[in-house]
């Protein structure tokens, strides 16, 4: 009896220090909040690189340059499937932790690491066999910029992946009360896997 | 509201204020309010170097040959002198300094949502504004505070140019982590029954301008690096002789730096709305109204940055369609200095330097208003572009109105922030040198523009000889009339007389805590017994008698 009234004391005195040390910064809500505001600006500044592009494309006399050699389309789209799918898989990462499975939180994010693993090798393997380079010409130069920024949103996703994964595993950090790492890192990794969809549209498709 | 004229009525009046030692504002505090004050005076720093330069922008231009500094220098002083003025001096004073330490006060919050985050913006502005100045050591730019292309990236001064683009880079983070900071503070972070209609305006113009920050400063980053790109590496996006397009440029720079005029303004708006009801004592005219108008000047703000590209071949359909976007701004500025004048009327005036300064403000921003409507209708902005009527325009706006309302507020807040009153004397003093500097240097240059001399030149006609020399005169009064602020505000704070709780007997939740406020900002939670504008409720009736 006696325990269970310390146990309620210790709690609310927890509380009420968080709240007087740190204002409300705690709280997981509003730093879910926060990334998804800065994750707005985020989707702005692609936003202005894909209307630039798009101008460029609209002004231009012919659309690649003359010259420009084509862009084989078989290794990015094999990346695009890559990076769509391991964006279901961290969704089971979320979802797993929700229900405090923490091993299977674990192997999910993993899996999405090797995912986004691969899609940056392949990448690099893509831009070593390309024929033209950043300063050939408007479209090269374009084409280098978008994947390229794109390409340093994936791995600033896996440095948030891999922390999470390793905090998981040497610390224990994440439970189901306690994981915003893994949403934020989910969430992350949503809007870098959406942003690619438009840039592979873009560049590839169109 | 049945506990009306309470105003200091607090959990913490009394309470022993919060003595900061002076290293404290050295450290990488993670205090709202240390922050607050940390971005003010070190944007007042870079104002007084900005005025620096402007000085001698103006000697040089008081003859009409080059004789003082050679052209090419002169070229880096107005460059240098807009960048720090915008980027360094009123969106951190405004945003950073005033937001900072206000806006938690105001909603009842013990700090901002992310206090790390707050001290990381900060801190990269120093390392910007150190950058920039820097750069006169290397050659500075010198392709005006636009940068445009083609002549930013054909020009010699390849590393001067690149470390304005670096330095824009940090302080444009800054703003953006700043704005994500005032978002989720002021949706989420509101003290228990205070809805959004019932925070004070100030907090209102916060939400609006973190808005415009975080969707448009992206942007200009997106163009620094493709700028960046075209300058240090040989890429051709703005470089029409690679096929590249500059026009481009213009759209992606000014998606960004007309909000940015807003960014600018929108929270001095808001300091006006909260100086002008206590010390007129009444209730601020419109609340609604205020408070939309912002947000619509938000969302407008947003859909007119082609006006200033009126001459740079932008077709016919899209002039229009800018310029009526452009004039439309001019409806919620109306609304917002309709509503100011109608809370001055009929008030008890107490005529002290933050409402001087708040009336400046009214009158100089309405004159920036109106040339702003002349300049928003493309005939005349084709014909007057890019002389001196353009200079007149936004420096009574950026002036008369953003520099204006920071006095304004500086006067009102100081013994908040402090502790201690600013000299009364000596700030109507600041105020006559300031608004006499004022009117004589950007005055004439109305005349200047019509006449047709151009700007951004170290040589002129010599017709324009005397007006030249009257808005030189003019610039030596203005940045003479800085000497008694600083005295002043330096002075008073080691020795000024001790400031009460509530020394203007205002409502806002900020004057129901200690000067200067204890940490974490109350002792208990705070209460709120009025509404924040709730002035003069025992003259209520006998109001509304006089209006039936």
């Amino acid at each position: 009896m006696q325990g269970s009234i310390a146990t309620t004391t210790t709690i609310s005195e927890d509380t009420i220090h968080a709240h007087e040390s740190t204002g409300h910064a705690e709280h997981p809500d509003l730093r879910v909040f926060g990334l998804i505001v800065f994750l707005i600006s985020e989707g702005m500044l692609f936003f202005g690189l894909f209307a630039a592009y798009l101008t460029f494309r609209s002004v231009a006399t012919s659309w690649p340059p003359e010259g420009t050699p084509e862009l084989e389309l078989l290794l990015p789209g094999i990346n695009t499937i890559i990076l769509v799918s391991s964006s279901f898989v961290i969704h089971q990462a979320d979802s797993a932790i929700k229900e405090n499975k923490v091993k299977a939180a674990q192997l999910w994010f993993l899996a999405t690491f090797v995912m986004g693993a691969i899609f940056i090798a392949g990448q690099i393997y893509e831009y070593q066999h390309l024929e033209f380079g950043l300063t050939t010409n408007l479209f090269a130069s374009t084409f280098y910029v978008l994947t390229g920024f794109h390409g340093l949103h994936v791995i600033i996703g896996l440095t948030l992946i891999a922390s999470v994964l390793v905090r998981s595993l040497k610390a224990g950090h994440y439970s189901s009360t306690s994981h915003f790492g893994i949403e934020a890192a989910s969430i992350y990794w949503h809007f870098v896997d959406i942003v690619w969809i438009i840039l592979f549209l873009l560049l590839y498709i169109l | 509201m049945t506990q009306t004229l309470t105003p200091t009525q607090s959990s913490s009046a009394g309470a022993e204020p919060q003595k900061t030692p002076w290293w404290e504002f050295f450290t990488f505090s993670v205090d709202h309010k240390v922050i607050g004050i940390q971005y003010l005076v070190t944007s007042f720093m870079f104002y007084l170097i900005g005025g620096a330069l402007a000085s001698a922008v103006r000697v040089e231009l008081a003859t009409p040959d080059s004789d003082l500094v050679d052209p090419a220098f002169y070229n880096s002083l107005f460059t240098m002198h807009g960048t720090v003025m915008i980027f360094l001096w009123i969106v951190p004073a405004v945003t950073g300094g005033f937001g900072n330490y206000l806006v938690p006060l105001m909603i009842g919050a013990r700090d901002m949502a992310f206090p790390k985050l707050n001290a990381i913006a900060f801190w990269l502005t120093i390392p910007a504004g150190l950058l920039l100045m820097g750069s006169f050591f290397v050659g500075p730019a010198s392709t005006g505070w636009t940068a445009y292309p083609p002549l930013s990236i054909l020009t010699d001064e390849h590393v001067g140019q690149a470390i304005w683009i670096l330095s824009i880079l940090l302080v444009g983070t800054s703003s953006i982590l700043a704005a994500v900071n005032f978002i989720v503070t002021i949706w989420s972070m509101r003290m228990k029954g205070m809805d959004l209609f019932s925070m004070p305006l100030f907090c209102w113009a916060m939400m609006a301008t973190s808005v415009l920050a975080l969707l448009a400063t992206p942007v200009l980053a997106g163009a620094m690096v493709l700028l960046g790109f075209d300058l240090l590496i040989g890429t051709n996006f703005f470089n029409p002789t690679g096929g590249g397009d500059p026009v481009v440029y213009q759209h992606l720079f000014w998606f960004y730096s007309h909000p940015a005029v807003y960014v600018m303004i929108l929270p001095v708006f808001g300091i006006i709305s909260e100086v002008i009801p206590p010390h007129s004592r009444k209730p601020i005219f419109g609340y609604k109204a205020i408070a939309y108008s912002s947000m619509m000047i938000c969302a407008l703000g947003l859909f007119v940055w082609a006006h200033h590209m009126f001459t740079s071949g932008t077709p016919d359909w899209l002039r229009v369609f800018f310029m009526v976007a452009t004039l439309l701004v001019a409806v919620p500025t109306g609304i917002k200095v309709f509503s100011w004048v109608a809370t001055l009327w009929g008030g008890k005036l107490r005529l002290d330097s933050p409402l001087l300064f708040a009336m400046g403000f009214i009158s100089t921003f309405l004159i920036g208003g109106l040339s702003g409507v002349m300049l928003g209708s493309a005939p005349v902005d084709i014909h007057v572009h890019d002389t001196y009527f353009v200079v007149a325009h936004f420096h009574y706006v950026l002036f008369g109105g953003s520099v204006f309302g920071i006095y304004a507020g500086l006067y009102h807040w100081f013994p908040k922030m402090t502790g201690r009153m600013l000299n009364e004397f000596w700030g109507k003093i600041h105020f006559v040198l300031t608004f006499i500097g004022m009117h004589l240097t950007f005055g004439p240059m109305h005349i200047l523009g019509l006449q047709g001399m151009p700007r951004r030149v170290a040589q002129y006609d010599p017709q324009f000889a005397p007006i030249n020399v009257i808005c030189t005169v003019g610039a030596l009064i203005l940045a003479f009339s800085t000497v008694p602020f600083v005295i002043n505000a330096v002075y008073s704070w080691f020795k000024g007389e001790q400031a009460p709780d509530n020394p203007w007997n205002a409502l806002t939740l900020e004057w129901t805590t200690s000067s200067p406020p204890i940490p974490h900002n109350w002792v208990g939670d705070p209460v709120l017994a009025t509404g924040p504008y709730d002035y003069g409720e025992e003259y209520k009736e006998d109001r509304q008698e006089a209006i039936a």
